[in-house]
Parts: C-alpha cells; sequence; structure tokens
C-alpha cells in the first residue's frame, strides 16, 4: 500500500535548489514536488526543512493547512466535486452522491482500483453551468449522473488519451 | 483571404467543450478547403452561451451560441464562415444580443473581443494608454486620480482604493510590493477569473500603474489554484509583456521597473483574506494576521504593500485613461464606477453582467437572468458568496450598492449572485454555511474555529427535531459570539447566511406547516 519508498529523493532535491533562493520558497517548492510526485513525500520534508532552515514541523504545519497539498499518491486521476452553493443550487448533492455510490469511496480516498481520488472542492468559477468537476486539470461543466457515468468510463477505458 | 473563425479559451467554454469544437472545425474546414483562421479570444461573459463561436463580418462579428459537435457539419453546409445567419445556433450579430447591448462595460470592455494574450490585439483595444499616462505624472498625480475616481476594493470589503495607495505612498521603505488578490473562492464569482481569462493585460497594465503610483517594483499575483486555465493564460501574458518591455526594467524607456510573478495558492478559501493572503505568501500557513499593523504599513514581508482585489487594479487603466471623473460618473453615492454582477446557480443565462451601482435586484433578475434552468420559482438568492445573506422575495428590490445592501445586513461583496429555486431545503443550507467554515476557518480564534463545529452539531439536531425551539436559540446565541467574537469575516460573516436562513426562510416555513397542521 505506502509507496512512499519508491520515490527519487533527487527529484525533490533539484525542485528545492531550483526554488529555495526565492522570497517565500515554500509553497513553490511544494508544488513543484507534488507536481512532479504527485504528492508530498514525507521524507521530503526534513529536506525542504534543512534547505529553508526551518524546522519539519514548521514544513509539516505549512502542508496539512492546506487543502491541495497531500502526503500519500492518489489514484490516477483526482477527481474533484464543487460541493459550494451555486453548484448546490444546480443538483450537486445528487451528483455528489452518485459518485461516492458509483466509486464507492467517499472524499480524500482512492478506488479500490486506483483509477480516481475523490475530493472536494469549493468552487471552480465557473458557476453558470454547474454541476461542476475537475479531472485533474480539466473542468467540466453540466455534470449530470448521466454524464458522470461516461466520464467515469472512458477514464477506465482509455490509457493514452487521442489527440 | 482566411475567414477569421473566434472560439474561446476560456474555462466556462473549455468545460463545454470549445477545445475538441475547435479541432473539429479546423478538420471540416481542411475538408472542404475553406480558408480559415482560428483566433481562441476570451469569453463575453455570456457563459451559457458556450461555447460561442462567432464569425467576422463587415458588419461586426456574427455569433453561434451553444455549439456542438454534432452542429459543425450542418454550420458548413450553411456557410457560417460567410456570417450567414440561417443556421438554428445564429444569435445576429454579437453586439446586438441584449444580455450585451444593456450593459456598460468599462472594465470588460475588451472581453472577449480580443485574443487574451495577443499583445497587438491589446494595444489596439486602447491597450497600455493608462500606463502611458501614469508615465508622465508623478506618483501623487496617480494616487490622486484613484482617489478621485472614488474606486472602492471590489473583493468585497469596500475600503476606498485611494487611501490604501496614499498610505503605501508616504511609507518611506527600501521596498515595497503590489499585490493582487486573485484568490477569488466564492461561490457564484467568476468576474476576476473573466478579467484574467479574457484581459490579462489590463491587470498587468494595472499593477505596474500601482507600481509607479506607491514605488514598488515587485508584484505577485496570488492565484487560487483552482483556475489552472487563468494560471496558464497569465503566465502566457506575463511572459509577453517582459518581451515587450512592459514588464522588467526601464519600461518603455521611462526608467522605471516593475517585476511580476503568479503564485498559486494550494486551495484554502481563507487566503483570500488579504492578511492570510500574504502569510501564504510568505511561505507559512495561512493564519490571519491581527489589525494594526495594516498591510499597507506592515505588509508583505513586514514592507509597505498594497494588496488589491483583480477587479480594483483591473479598474485602474481606464482611470487613468480616461480620467477619475470619467470613471465617478458612473454609480451612485458613495458606490462609485460599475460592479460586474455575477449571476450563478440555478438560471438559464448565467453568466457576467457589468453595470453601474444602483440597478435593484429584482431588475437586474428581470432583465438577464432568463428565468430558472429548473423552471421552478426563484425562492432564495444569495448576493456576495458563502458569508453573504440569504435574501427572501421582498428584499429582492434592495438597490445593488454596498451602503443599501449594508442597510439589510447583508453584502454585496464581491457581486455574486446565486438562485436556488423553491425545491431549496433552506435548514440544510444553513447547515452548509457552518461546515464550510468548518472546512475553512484557519483556526486562529476559537468563535469560527470551535463555533462553526458546534453551529453543525446544533443545526442538526434542530433537524432531528431535538428541542428545535431551545436549539435555535442556543444558535443565535452561538452566531452572535461569532459575530462579534471572530478576528476577520471568515467567523464573523459565516452567521450571516446561517440567520437569513432561519429569520427570512425557515421560521415561515414552520409558522406555515403548524398553521397547515393546526387546520
Amino acid at each position: 500500500m505506502n509507496q512512499s519508498s519508491n520515490w527519487d529523493p533527487q527529484i525533490a532535491q533539484n525542485a528545492i535548489d531550483e526554488l529555495k533562493g526565492q522570497p517565500g520558497a515554500l509553497l513553490p517548492i511544494l508544488h513543484k514536488i507534488q507536481n512532479i510526485l504527485g504528492y508530498i513525500p514525507k521524507d521530503s520534508i526534513p529536506m525542504i526543512a534543512k534547505a529553508l532552515q526551518q524546522t519539519s514541523a514548521e514544513i509539516h504545519g505549512v502542508v496539512s493547512f492546506y487543502h491541495h497539498f497531500r502526503t500519500s499518491p492518489p489514484g490516477k486521476h483526482i477527481l474533484q466535486i464543487c460541493r459550494a452553493e451555486a453548484c448546490q443550487a444546480r443538483g450537486s448533492r445528487q451528483l455528489e452522491a452518485h459518485v461516492k455510490d458509483s466509486l464507492k469511496v467517499d472524499y480524500h480516498a482512492t478506488t479500490a482500483d486506483n483509477t480516481f481520488t475523490l475530493e472536494p472542492v469549493y468552487c471552480l468559477g465557473n458557476c453558470t453551468n454547474g454541476p461542476n468537476i475537475r479531472v485533474d486539470d480539466d473542468i467540466i461543466a453540466g455534470v449530470t449522473s448521466e454524464k458522470f457515468d461516461v466520464i467515469k468510463e472512458q477514464k477506465n477505458t482509455f490509457v493514452v488519451e487521442l489527440a | 483571404m482566411a475567414y477569421d473563425i473566434y472560439i474561446p479559451r476560456d474555462t466556462s467554454a473549455l468545460a463545454n467543450g470549445a477545445d475538441k469544437l475547435a479541432l473539429l472545425i479546423e478538420k471540416e474546414a481542411n475538408q472542404r478547403n475553406i480558408d480559415i483562421k482560428i483566433i481562441r479570444n476570451g469569453s463575453r461573459g455570456m457563459f451559457w452561451l458556450e461555447p460561442l463561436v462567432e464569425v467576422a463580418t463587415d458588419k461586426g462579428r456574427v455569433a453561434y451560441g451553444n455549439i456542438t459537435l454534432e452542429q459543425v457539419e450542418s454550420l458548413f453546409e450553411q456557410e457560417f464562415y460567410l456570417g450567414e445567419q440561417s443556421h438554428t445556433s445564429c444569435l445576429g450579430l454579437s453586439e446586438d444580443i441584449p444580455y450585451l447591448a444593456k450593459q456598460q462595460r468599462l472594465t470588460f470592455a475588451r472581453a472577449g473581443i480580443t485574443d487574451p494574450v495577443n499583445l497587438t490585439d491589446y494595444i489596439t483595444h486602447d491597450g497600455f494608454k493608462g500606463l502611458k499616462q501614469a508615465l508622465q505624472n508623478t506618483s501623487q498625480e496617480i494616487v490622486t486620480a484613484v482617489s478621485d475616481s472614488g474606486l472602492r476594493g471590489r473583493g468585497g470589503a469596500a475600503f476606498p482604493t485611494g487611501i490604501k495607495w496614499q498610505t503605501v505612498l508616504d511609507c518611506p521603505a527600501d521596498q515595497k510590493y503590489i499585490v493582487c488578490n486573485a484568490d477569488e473562492g466564492d461561490s457564484g464569482s467568476f468576474a476576476d477569473r473573466l478579467v484574467m481569462e479574457a484581459d490579462p493585460f489590463m491587470l498587468i497594465e494595472g499593477m505596474v500603474i500601482a507600481g509607479l503610483a506607491v514605488g514598488a517594483d515587485q508584484g505577485y499575483i496570488y492565484l487560487r489554484s483552482e483556475y489552472p486555465v487563468a494560471h496558464q493564460i497569465l503566465n502566457e501574458a506575463i511572459e509577453k509583456a517582459y518581451a515587450n518591455n512592459y514588464l522588467g526594467q526601464n519600461i518603455q524607456g521611462s526608467g522605471k521597473s516593475f517585476n511580476l510573478e503568479v503564485r498559486l495558492g494550494a486551495g484554502a478559501y481563507i487566503c483570500g483574506e488579504e492578511t492570510s493572503l500574504l502569510e501564504s505568501l510568505e511561505g507559512k500557513r495561512g493564519l490571519v494576521r491581527a489589525k494594526p499593523p495594516l498591510p499597507a504599513i506592515e505588509g508583505l514581508f513586514g514592507k509597505p504593500t498594497v494588496i488589491n482585489n483583480v477587479l480594483s487594479l483591473a479598474a485602474i487603466p481606464y482611470i487613468l485613461d480616461k480620467g477619475a471623473a470619467a470613471y465617478a460618473d458612473y454609480g451612485m453615492g458613495r458606490s462609485k464606477g460599475t460592479l460586474p454582477f455575477q449571476l450563478a446557480g440555478n438560471l438559464n443565462q448565467g453568466g457576467l453582467v457589468e453595470l453601474a451601482f444602483g440597478t435593484s435586484l429584482q431588475q437586474l433578475l428581470d432583465d438577464f437572468a432568463g428565468g430558472t434552468f429548473t423552471g421552478k420559482p426563484m425562492h432564495a438568492i444569495q448576493v456576495g458568496g458563502p458569508l453573504g445573506a440569504y435574501l427572501p422575495k421582498e428584499q429582492w428590490n434592495t438597490p445593488l450598492d454596498y451602503e443599501s445592501f449594508s442597510a439589510i445586513k447583508a453584502v454585496l461583496g464581491h457581486g455574486s449572485i446565486v438562485v436556488f429555486d423553491d425545491t431549496v431545503d433552506m435548514l440544510e443550507q444553513a447547515r452548509f454555511s457552518m461546515e464550510f467554515c468548518v472546512a475553512e476557518s484557519c483556526g486562529k480564534c476559537t468563535p469560527c474555529r470551535i463555533g462553526s463545529v458546534r453551529g453543525v452539531e446544533v443545526i442538526d439536531k434542530i433537524r432531528a427535531g431535538i428541542n428545535p425551539e431551545q436549539n435555535t436559540e442556543l444558535l443565535e446565541d452561538l452566531c452572535e459570539t461569532m459575530i462579534h467574537g471572530s478576528l476577520c469575516a471568515m467567523g464573523g460573516m459565516t452567521p450571516f447566511p446561517v440567520q437569513s436562513a432561519f429569520k427570512y426562510f425557515i421560521e415561515n416555513d414552520t409558522a406555515a406547516k403548524e398553521t397547515a397542521g393546526a387546520q
């Protein structure tokens, strides 16, 4: 289960070395590491702390404060459902129930086949065309339960996206 | 000569399949040997029509709304690329669409017209005129123009921008900063996103002018990580601005310098609060700071800092170019200029409507919203984001300006308007407001951190029918404690939607049920 030993510390070190000189470097470093590895490995925290002359507790405090950062590897796709009011007004609560039921996971969890990690999100800024979801960097509008099932099927089936 | 076809690249258009549509239109044109040029513009803000495809003609652009992949073939059959208007999706000339024609667009004048990352396009459409003017002015003259315009912070707090700038200008320091708050987390709001995705050079220009005004040479745009498209477009625009000397050293030969960088947030709503945002930019947990000191005196890294919302900074080029009086001519009372209202939620015609202050909510809905998406009657409207009150029908005639809204214990905030139909469960909405505060409180002060958790529990008891009267009283008490005991708006305003839900909806519903039961 725990894949945290499979990552290359050099990747984190490169990100740290590239960005540590910037003012307020911590968030940029964390973003870079998570962009490449998909998460912030717990063992990278002392490395960051050392470079920024902070304690590991301080770095951990920042990582845990922000919803965006995670310390364990996610599934193949990050699936976010907008839970905010404008999407509620267009049926996001029903969608939310359907998705949880369909994927058999709750928020902050990964499906058994490792395809999706389900997360809540509070607004994607497309509040006219809800309910909205985000799959990795793609925002998708007007997601009914039926439309979600199609998206789920596509993500399960196609490993390589056709251009 | 190629026919110019416009297909937006903003989030709403992309979320409705604009990328695939552009590919298919290009492919279809190639197969038919028709020479077209696809321009990926910004959105006009008529999001319910996305993807909105436009074709340039001698008379202006002709618009085709809600285009699907299936319609591409028939569009070509009916020669849409010539501006032929026979296709069922055709809306006529874009400028004549009532939704656009009835607006007063100042800040959003270019939205959807230009390619957001084409600098020449920007300059052709009055871009950098404000900067040109600012470069001929002293710092004090720029600040005075902003003060005289009556511009008030568009992030929600409506603090006069000129006073902020004056304070920073008057602070002697070796380093000052301009920070743009682009952490647009309020549900129902997308005006900042539209600026950044449709007209990013305007924001860049506004920030450079702010730098000239207060003597700052470094700027940061703190952008929420939920906006990947805006992130991409901003970075492209900043790169072009550097390449053409609108950013960097010795801007346009003026001897002045300004550097700008986008910094990404990490999914914390609280970082839209300015002091929490500054903590985050410094690489810390986004804990709210006590004020004073004001950010204008001790802001980012302890230095004097102008921190403004995207819309405030985006209004600056117009003010410098056309003059403070031209801007102040719009609006009413102390609410000067225009505000982009954002119609969202359960509506047919959701989108951005830029108008001078003063129209009533009802008027705005009548003129633009096109009824509810579900076809059921409108019931509750939340204005000003998740910390804004739910307004019942009898309050919809309130004029849309800061003072009129405060008078009814509501907020105009960032101008977002979220409509619910009559199937909404207001007790569930009240619970959600508290639940949202549980998820997003920074944890610094007790009324917000603990109060919100207790709020959810108490509302759950009320929902379960456990001592509803006593628990409603307890909830009211808790709300008052949160309002008066919290450091910032998160804890201090979370009770607004809760209290309004109880006062205007739940108590009425309960009374109605009791009456019905008695009969």
